[in-house]
């Protein structure tokens, strides 16, 4: 009787949120053994780290979840600072602390100081909703977008980012080889060429914890201590930075909302008619997958992938492989409209925040983008509406 | 003497249940008594019939709790199994200790035991394992007491409940008036690194409490300060106000400056009031300072505070079942904390980190020093960019009970 009323009183606990308000959970389609691998890889991603257990002794955050809450786009707080690149010879400040800035310390240490000639760039963290999906696309799909020489004479040009691996980057057969380089598809100027080494980067680099892949510490190179924090190194096991992959490969891809609405539905139509979606590619399919439930699955993720011009406005100055300063990768749209749910109520939108409106982000676009936003500008208030509630349905 | 021993531990229960039976009704929360003396006011303590007392209290629970439609279903806990001893050494001389074994025996924790000495009713010596006096609710944590089953979130999280630690100090009382005033004021060992670096990600006093080397060293040499000071008048109840306050990380390493000293701050003011007509009333606020190196994330806020308000009321007392002094009690609990208050240095925005819950109580008391209790809970925690809260509900029934 005592069970019964216990379960009875499911009734009035708190309701789980709809599915298609949030950003975390797995894709569909995963086996026993798959959610419980993804449940490790959650856990590994909710890890909080300190003193005891490897943080720093310069990072910029204390855990994934911190950067990335609830797998959403990052918040201000959690932003970092790029430096020491301004062309595609590579960066010429690794001496002096590049390619990232550490801004924090743990207590008793000196965290980094940006060099005052250095070139370079804020950046928030995006989200992770759908990574697998786009990590399953082979680099021949997103070539098949690419036009590096405008041969259509559309003033699109997108083209790859092309980036030297790690040793340890292994290919598969979704990689294309190109002199000793690979596509980069992760990451503002698609820098990281999968999800692996995106990880490994972002536990050595964002907040200091070593791996077998990065077995050093970052640090100072000022304040002449080298590395260490007194926690033995490697500080995370292979295991669980495979586990995390794991997760990061098979987090739901974002669920588009109200999409019956005749408003929304007009955006959608004026989304094409506009020419977003020329580089916001509206539908992929992915191959075949080693993850059944990623295997030939059409998603909507609005990217193609690929570097554009975006014009002086968003030339910070800074770039990583081969890109220019001025190019950035297209930011997939899918759950644009939950941004605020992960930042703190508010919009920070493009790579370092600064647009805190859907129509301000539209509005920063220059270069490759500048024919989309003078036609936005040129529709009338309320189809401007529309368009916007469209992007907010994503 | 060791045969007489045995046999009062054996006869100890049956001779504990025998006073128990002669207490008042509601005599464990007689409004005669103040917080500072909460650790004499224990069934069989009180009455000081023998040499040495061996008393206790256990508390277990169900809980069905579930948080944004999640839930781990219906589980078992047995949260504590406690001994406390008293022995009455001399004239003005008396020993208590406690020994508590959380969660079965995951933890087992040498709460209290520490050595007084009365030199005269305003002045008096306390020495050993001392439960730092800050708050209402440090001192007087016995689950038996109280009509909820969790202990108040400000009571944990922030005062990290039950904080005690090696020292010695003074107290006393003495009467002014109508009201009888206390004093505590204590120098013991202290807190650590470990409150701005832990597992919960936030500035949490409690991460000191999982250091093995508390009670044998103190990390950076300097005394943990603990001052608290209460006005309890017949009618109005107890007011008390407390600090505890020193530095607490490890600034020097083998005479070597490695850092700097830092320090961290506790105030709390409390007001507890009784009535003979069994309502109590219970209010605390919890203010901490700690000074965190600029360099450091914010995740760790340099200030929390926080807050609750309980109330409970006898509905009735009556016999029931073969319990002749059974009795009801209703009532709720109010509380939050903020856990990093302060603005984002990046925005100017507010940080979040807080916490939000009410409990609704029923409980009934087959005899003063047991209690079975029937709690729900509604919980609302944002994080700390505040973003849309999550919520948990929570439905638990227990017992908690002397022994």
């Amino acid at each position: 009787m005592i069970v019964a009323g216990f379960t009875a009183c499911d009734k009035l606990l708190p309701k789980a949120p709809d599915n298609t308000e949030t950003l975390d959970g797995p894709i569909e389609g995963l086996s026993p053994e798959q959610l419980d691998r993804f449940l490790r890889g959650d856990a590994a991603f909710a890890e909080v780290f300190h003193t005891g257990n490897g943080l720093g002794p310069i990072f910029v955050s204390t855990s994934c979840a911190s950067c990335h809450p609830s797998d959403g786009k990052g918040h201000p707080f959690s932003s970092l600072v790029r430096f020491g690149q301004n062309d595609s010879l590579g960066n010429t400040f690794l001496a002096q602390g590049g390619p990232q800035l550490q801004h924090r310390a743990i207590p008793g240490h000196t965290p980094e100081s940006l060099p005052s000639n250095a070139p370079h760039s804020l950046f928030l963290p995006p989200s992770n909703a759908g990574l697998g999906l786009l990590a399953a696309l082979t680099d021949l799909q997103i070539l098949g977008f690419a036009d590096p020489m405008d041969a259509d004479g559309d003033g699109i040009s997108g083209r790859p980012n092309y980036i030297a691996p790690p040793v340890f980057f292994v290919p598969t057969f979704i990689h294309q080889y190109n002199n000793g380089k690979f596509i980069g598809r992760f990451g503002r100027k698609a820098a990281a060429i999968d999800l692996l080494i995106q990880t490994v980067n972002a536990y050595n680099q964002d907040m200091g914890i070593t791996s077998e892949f990065l077995n050093t510490d970052p640090y100072n190179p000022a304040s002449g201590s080298g590395p260490g924090d007194g926690v033995p190194d490697p500080e995370i096991s292979r295991t669980t930075i495979d586990d995390l992959v794991f997760y990061l490969r098979t987090i739901k891809p974002p669920t588009p909302r109200n999409q019956g609405d005749t408003e929304i539905t007009a955006g959608k139509n004026l989304f094409v008619q506009i020419k977003c979606g020329k580089c916001h590619i509206p539908s992929w399919t992915t191959g075949v997958s080693d993850i059944q439930a990623l295997s030939n699955i059409t998603f909507y993720p609005y990217t193609d992938l690929l570097l554009h011009d975006m014009g002086p406005g968003l030339d910070d100055g800074y770039t990583e492989g081969g890109a220019m300063t001025s190019e950035w990768r297209t930011p997939p749209l899918w759950g644009l409209g939950l941004s605020p749910n992960s930042q703190g109520g508010e919009y920070f939108l493009m790579h370092d925040g600064r647009a805190h409106t859907l129509r301000d982000a539209i509005l920063l676009h220059g270069g490759e983008g500048q024919d989309s936003k003078n036609l936005f500008q040129l529709l009338t208030e309320e189809e401007q509406e529309q368009l916007l509630k469209f992007l907010e349905s994503l | 003497m060791r045969n007489t021993l045995i046999a009062l531990l054996f006869y100890l229960p049956a001779l504990t249940q025998a006073q128990a039976d002669s207490i008042a009704k509601d005599s464990l929360f007689a409004d005669t008594v103040m917080n500072k003396d909460a650790v004499y006011h224990r069934p069989g303590v009180w009455n000081e019939k023998l040499p040495l007392v061996l008393g206790g209290y256990a508390e277990g629970n169900t809980l069905y709790a579930g948080t944004d439609g999640v839930t781990e279903g219906l589980q078992f806990q047995m949260r504590r199994f406690t001994l406390y001893t008293y022995s009455r050494l001399g004239r003005s001389l008396r020993f208590a200790a406690e020994v508590e074994f959380e969660d079965g025996a995951k933890e087992i924790n040498l709460e209290s035991a520490f050595l007084d000495l009365e030199f005269i009713p305003w002045l008096n010596f306390r020495g050993g394992v001392i439960v730092n006096p800050i708050g209402a609710f440090n001192q007087n944590h016995d689950g038996p007491k109280w009509d909820f089953i969790d202990r108040p979130i400000c009571a944990t999280e922030l005062v990290p409940s039950t904080w005690s630690n090696a020292g010695f100090g003074l107290h006393g009382n003495f009467t002014a008036g109508k009201s009888r005033v206390t004093y505590e004021i204590y120098i013991t060992n202290g807190f650590n690194d470990e409150i701005i670096s832990n597992k919960k990600n936030r500035t949490w006093l409690g991460a000191s409490k999982d250091s093995p080397n508390r009670f044998e060293e103190n990390n950076n040499g300097m005394p943990l300060t603990s001052v608290r000071c209460a006005v309890k008048h017949p009618l109005r109840g107890e007011t008390g106000i407390s600090w505890m306050g020193g530095v607490y990380n490890t600034f020097r390493k083998d005479g070597l400056t490695v850092d700097d000293r830092r320090r961290m701050d506790v105030f709390s003011l409390d007001h507890t009031l009784s009535t003979n007509k069994g309502t109590r009333l219970l209010i605390e606020y919890v203010w901490v300072a700690v000074d965190i190196p600029e360099t450091y994330t914010q995740q760790y806020g340099e200030k929390q505070h926080g807050y609750y308000l309980e109330f409970t009321q006898r509905i009735f007392n009556r016999p029931f079942l073969q319990f002749e002094k059974s009795c009801f009690h209703a009532g709720f609990r109010y509380e939050g904390a903020d856990y990093n208050v302060g603005t984002f240095r990046e925005t100017g925005g507010t940080i979040g980190d807080n916490i939000m819950r009410i409990t609704p109580v029923v409980s009934w008391r087959p005899t003063p020093e047991t209690v079975l209790r029937f709690n729900y809970y509604f919980q609302s925690e944002e994080d700390i960019l505040l973003n849309p809260p999550s919520r948990t509900g929570a439905f638990l029934f227990g017992f908690s009970t002397y022994f």
